[in-house]
């Protein structure tokens, strides 16, 4: 086992318990602090994973911008604090527990079935000129779809938004 | 590094994404265990397009699509619940069911 496994080991598991803490927290402010570190902890796996450039990106957008929209809309809704009030009732969660357990349990052992001998060969970070490249030359149709989609949210976002 | 390494933990942030949007009830929530998952989504992206080694970089320009399409869908989704407690004094998901019947 070498250094990179080691580290992406520990953002694993810092992650997969911070994710954990999410769904399962009794305050909700806590529960959005908990995914600044998820999401902080995937960005150093994308770092690990030879993509820099998704990796900054996923700081400053998911980090800086959506999580402090979440943090707005919790405000703003005047969240209320605790169990009885934020999950549903005990039959409903165990039912999602069951569903999401046997979700991981499905999905690992087929991962394990079909790529259980495949590595991840050593290789240099993509550079972000590679990544304009492509995303510029054979995805340029796709952007502008993507940025059409935003100016639609923003539009939609304001008019659902303000008072009148 | 195993390629299960990356996809183990995609699917197990996926599978809490999955318990979250069904275990709670406050809509804020929601939205955060939708988040979780499309950020599972975006490390398989990741992590097939390290092992595969493409040449287009396929997988981090989707990966790129795929946060921007979720800061679209956290924008929209914020703006209908802040909607929804304005005119109903609730965000708990249960209770609104106006297109129910």
């Amino acid at each position: 086992m070498n250094g990179q496994e080691i580290a992406f080991l520990i953002l694993a598991v810092i992650g997969g318990l911070a994710g954990l803490l999410v769904v399962t927290s009794r305050n909700v402010v806590h529960a959005a602090l908990f995914l600044v570190v998820a999401l902080s902890s995937i960005a150093g796996v994308f770092l690990l994973l030879a993509a820099p450039f998704v990796a900054f990106v996923q700081v400053i957008i998911y980090v800086g911008a959506i999580v402090v929209l979440i943090l707005f809309g919790i405000m703003l809704t005047r969240a209320p604090v605790g169990r009885r009030v934020l999950d549903n009732t005990l039959r409903a969660r165990v039912g999602a527990f069951v569903i999401g357990a046997g979700m991981f349990v499905m999905l690992t052992v087929f991962l394990a079935g079909a790529f259980g001998d495949k590595r991840i060969a050593n290789q240099a970070a993509t550079s972000t000129a590679a990544l304009g490249d492509s995303l510029f030359r054979n995805y340029v149709l796709p952007f502008e779809a993507v940025s059409v989609l935003l100016l639609a949210a923003l539009i939609g976002a304001i008019v659902l938004a303000r008072r009148d | 590094m195993p390629l299960l390494y990356p996809l183990v933990f995609a699917a197990f942030l996926f599978s809490a994404g999955v318990y979250g949007v069904l275990a709670r009830r406050n809509a804020v929530m929601v939205l955060m265990s939708i988040e979780l998952m499309l950020n599972a989504v975006n490390v398989n992206l990741v992590a097939f397009n390290a092992y595969l080694r493409d040449q287009l970089v396929s997988g981090q320009v989707f990966a790129l699509f795929v946060i921007a399409v979720a800061a679209a869908e956290v924008g929209i989704g914020l703006a209908i619940v802040l909607l929804i407690f304005r005119n109903r004094e609730t965000v708990n998901i249960d209770e609104v069911d106006l297109l129910r019947w």
